[in-house]
Parts: structure tokens; sequence; C-alpha cells
């Protein structure tokens, strides 16, 4: 059992959910495959989507909804 | 009432070019930031900078209440919007009236006016402008709808007369599908605006965007000529002309004068843009909206009518009277303005912020750089990808494209990937040359990849 980060592509602000009314992409504790949409980044007006590049088991997210991150960033973290 | 002190509510070029024109008028210039922007130039360059708040823009740049508290402990006599964030706000600028500052734009109530789509429609209307065929106001019922249809013709724009800039329009081709298109786009509209209302417009295809900048003292009305903004990309313009190419002499004169009578209907204060589209063949024009403050490409026109518009925001918000009769007002040669944003233009445009490496620009007769930009600069990705104007200004269209090639060969930008390669590509084409295109031409061009297979910096070896 190890653990494996998802990093954000780029900078900008992190969506954990589609529109402000609308449910989680993932939830904590799910499970992602290789490919599955896990959030968007804003970056300059435009979302760009960010997906698992791991497949994976009980996520937790690092960056809250909302909140800032760093290109290379943690965003959430998976058990493989 | 002379404006001795404003507050820069705005950020990037823009907030650069706003401060370089009240310095010019001795006026003293607060600029406030999110704490994303504290670095940015117009804070260095203004005589005081405030923080007003965290990086995301309804924190900051978008915070009435914050944005005014600013503005009365600063002392400021006045508040310049820029373009974009509150700058078409009617609640702002009447809550910066209330507060007792001058707001340096056209009154709430006339912002309001010309923002309801419907209401702006109607204004053009009384006051002889021509509209796109399409309803009279909104629409009662599906009844009168076809009754319309009936009139204009198919293909018809079902639009909701709270969208604006895109959102809330339905292209329908034929009548049997028009019903179902009707009460989705009413419920559509519902959801997303609160307000179902509907109205029709006919589609004019291949089209020009052309437009004209107007100002207004309240008491007297004039216009500084139009511009050719064609030139778009996901309903964003990307170069823009003063004055369009496309236009007869009996047309522009025509079209210009009706921007005027507008402008007088609804006792305009401030500068502002009536949008048109433009049709070639048919040399009929069609109002499509107001924008009620200083455009991005506003520079076009100072550099072809030999004005500073925003000094003369200043003075008017100031009650000064207008210092130009149309008489005085004369057009002479031709502009370009290039758009230079961090986006890809070899990956689909995706923007990218960064540190700013290496920045050199071109200087001379006829260039004019308006930007943000510093080496070391470091661009923050929470706002447009806007980095800076490239302008250049000839004695005929032919000299100022000559020149725009030579200025884009020479500008250089590293740190970030630009649209440089964008208007280097652009600026040689024929089509762009002979001024052979309509809003849809750009998008269709770069369906065929031009730029994926020209190296980088190939222009450069001229």
């Amino acid at each position: 059992m190890a653990q494996a980060e998802i990093k954000s592509p780029i900078p900008g602000t992190f969506y954990r959910k589609p529109a402000p009314d609308a449910a989680n992409f993932v939830d904590d504790g799910g499970a992602v495959e290789v490919g599955q949409q896990i959030g968007l980044i804003e970056v300059m007006k435009t979302f760009i989507p960010v997906m698992a590049d791991v497949a994976g088991t009980n996520i937790v997210f690092t960056v809250d909804n909302e909140e800032p991150v760093m290109a290379g960033q943690a965003i959430a973290e998976v058990t493989v | 009432m002379t404006i001795n002190s404003v507050l820069v509510a705005n950020r990037g070029e823009i907030a650069v070019r706003i401060i370089k024109a009240a310095r010019s008028l001795g006026i003293r210039t607060v600029q406030v930031y999110s704490a994303a922007d504290a670095d940015m130039l117009a804070v260095k360059l203004a005589d005081e900078a405030i923080n007003i708040g965290s990086p995301a823009a309804k924190k900051s740049y978008l915070n009435i209440e914050k944005i005014i508290e600013v503005a009365r402990s600063s002392g400021v006599d006045a508040i310049h919007p820029g373009y974009g964030f509150l700058s078409e706000n009617g609640d702002f600028a009447d809550a910066v009236a209330a507060a007792g500052i001058t707001f340096v734009g056209p009154s709430g109530d006339v912002i309001r006016l010309l923002g309801d789509k419907v209401a702006a429609r109607q204004a053009a209307q009384r006051a002889g402008v021509p509209t796109v065929p399409g309803s009279a106001g909104r629409l009662e019922s599906l009844d009168e709808a076809r009754e319309v249809i009936s009139r204009i013709g198919f293909p018809v724009m079902i639009k909701a007369a709270a969208g604006g800039g895109g959102r809330g329009i339905r292209i329908v081709q034929k009548l049997e599908d028009f019903e179902r298109e009707f009460l989705q786009a009413s419920a559509e509209a519902e959801a997303a605006f609160g307000d179902g209302g509907l109205y029709l417009e006919k589609v004019i295809t291949g089209a020009r965007h052309v437009e004209v900048q107007i100002f207004g003292d309240g008491q007297n009305f004039v216009h500084f000529f139009d511009r050719e903004c064609s030139l778009q990309r996901r309903r964003q313009k990307v170069l823009e002309e003063a004055r369009s190419a496309a236009l007869p002499d009996h047309v522009r004169e025509a079209l210009c004068s009706s921007a005027v009578a507008l402008a007088r209907e609804v006792g305009y204060r401030g500068a502002g843009t009536v949008e048109y589209l433009y049709d070639e063949e048919t040399e009929e024009f069609y109002f499509i909206e107001v924008n009620t403050r200083i455009q991005v490409e506003h520079p076009v026109t100072e550099e072809v009518c030999g004005v500073d518009l925003v000094a003369e925001m200043f003075k008017v918000a100031g009650g000064t009277p207008l210092s130009f009769t149309q008489d005085q007002i004369k057009a002479t040669g031709h502009a370009i303005e290039c758009r230079i944003n961090a986006e890809d233009p070899e990956r689909d445009f995706m923007p990218m912020p960064g540190t700013i490496t290496r920045l050199s620009v071109p200087e001379g007769e006829g260039i004019r750089f308006d930007t943000m930009l510093y080496e070391g600069y470091t661009i923050p990705p929470f706002y447009d990808s806007l980095l800076g104007k490239l302008i250049v200004r000839g004695e005929t269209r032919e000299a100022a494209f000559d020149r725009l090639e030579k200025a884009l060969a020479d500008l250089v930008i590293e740190g970030v990937p630009t649209t440089i390669p964008l208007h280097r590509a652009l600026a040689a084409q024929d089509w762009v040359r002979a001024g052979r295109f309509n809003t849809r031409t750009l998008e269709t061009w770069l369906e065929s990849k031009p730029l994926s297979n020209t190296p980088l910096g190939e222009a450069d070896v001229v």
C-alpha cells in the first residue's frame, strides 16, 4: 500500500465541482481511475480539467475547493 | 468641480493607462490592488497603493463596499472603473455617487438602460438607429414569435432579454424546431437569469463587427469615428483597426451619425462605444449593443484622431464641457492594435501565467505599446491573459501593416508563451492585408492549424 500524489498541471484556482451547486467530481475516500476528472483549475478565466494520472483508492484532497494552487502542487493523495 | 485625485478600481494595463492620463492632468492617483497584485506596475506608478483583499475578484476588484470605503478613507474625489470588473455596474456607479464621489462614466440609470438588451434596442430604435430585424421588444407569446418570424424569416436567434456577452442565445434554422427551442430557451433563461423574457433577431451571416467611439458631456455629443473589430476568436477581439477599411464614405457618415443620435437619445456622459454588425453586400448596418466604458481597443482611435480619450473622460467627469466639437475631430492615417495575450497559440490558446524573463519593446515613430509588463514581473493566474497592446500608426493601411510587421519582429517577451506568433502570421496574410474578412474568418483560418507547423521565431528572420 503506497501513496501517490495527483499534482496540479498549472497554477490557478482549484475547483472540486463543475458548478457551485453541483456535486463533487470525486468525494473524499472514493476511488479514481487513470484519466478520470477530479477537478478543474481556473487559470486566466479559462477552465482546465484536472485528471487523475494514477489509479487508486481512498482519495484525500489536500487542497480545498476554490483554493489557489501552484503548478506541480499536490492536489490529492490516493492509495495505490 | 475639477477632479484632483482618483482611485483606480482596476488592474493590469488599463490601470497603467489611467494613471498616465491622470498624471498628465496633475491628478493624484490611488491604486487599489488584490493580494496577488502587490507587484503590478500600476502599484509602482501610483502615488498611493492600497491592498483591498484576497486574489479572487469578488473579494477585491468586485468588492463594492470595500472599494468605496477605501475611496472615502483615502480622500479621493473620483473613481475610474476602467473596463471589465465594475465598469458597467449601474449599482456601483450609484453607490459611488451616493458616497459623494465622482464616477468617471455615465450615470447608473444610463448604464442600466443600455445594459438591458431589450431597452437598449428600443432606445436605438427611438433614435432612428437600424436594429437587427426582429421583435419590437419582449415576446408575450409563441403566437407573437411566429408572427415576427413570418416577417423576418429563418434563421433566427432566440435571445434572453437578461442575457448578454454571448450568453442565452439559440439559433433556430426551421419552423419545425421553433416551438421546442422557444420553450426550452424560456425555461433556461428563467433558470440562468431569473427572467424568462425572450426576444427574436434575424441571423445576419457573414457580417463584420464595426463600432463607433462616442463621447458626451450630457449636453453635447460627438463621435471619434469607427473601429474595425471583425478579427475575433471565441467572441474575443484579437486585432483591431481604426478606421474600418470596409466602409464607403456615405455608410461611415450614416453609421457615425446614428451612434451620436443614440448618445443624444439617452443623454450620454463620458466615453462609450456603439457596436454594430455590418453587411458589406447590402451596405446595411445593424445596432448590437452599447458598451458604457472605455474600451480595450481605444488606442487605435486615439492614434488616428490625435486625442487622449482617458484624459477627456476625467475632464468631462469633472464637469468641463467636451473639449471638441464634431468639426474639430479629424481622422488621419490608419492604426492597428494587436492584443498580446499570455496564451499559447500552438496549444489551442491555453493561457499560461509565469514570470517575464526578458522584455524588449520596439520604439520609434508610429509605434506604441500599452502594457503592465516589466522584466521580472510574475503574471498571476487569477485574471485575464491580456499582457499588452502593440499599436502602430501609418499614413495608409498598407504602411501601417508594414510598420506592424517590423514592430512585431522586434517585440520580445520571454518567460511565458504569447500570441505574438499569431499576430506575426496575421500581419503577413494576404486576406488580412486585403481586408477580406468577417467575424468568422479568423476561427475558420485557425481550424486549419496554420500556426502549429511554424517553428517559433521563424518570423524573426526578416
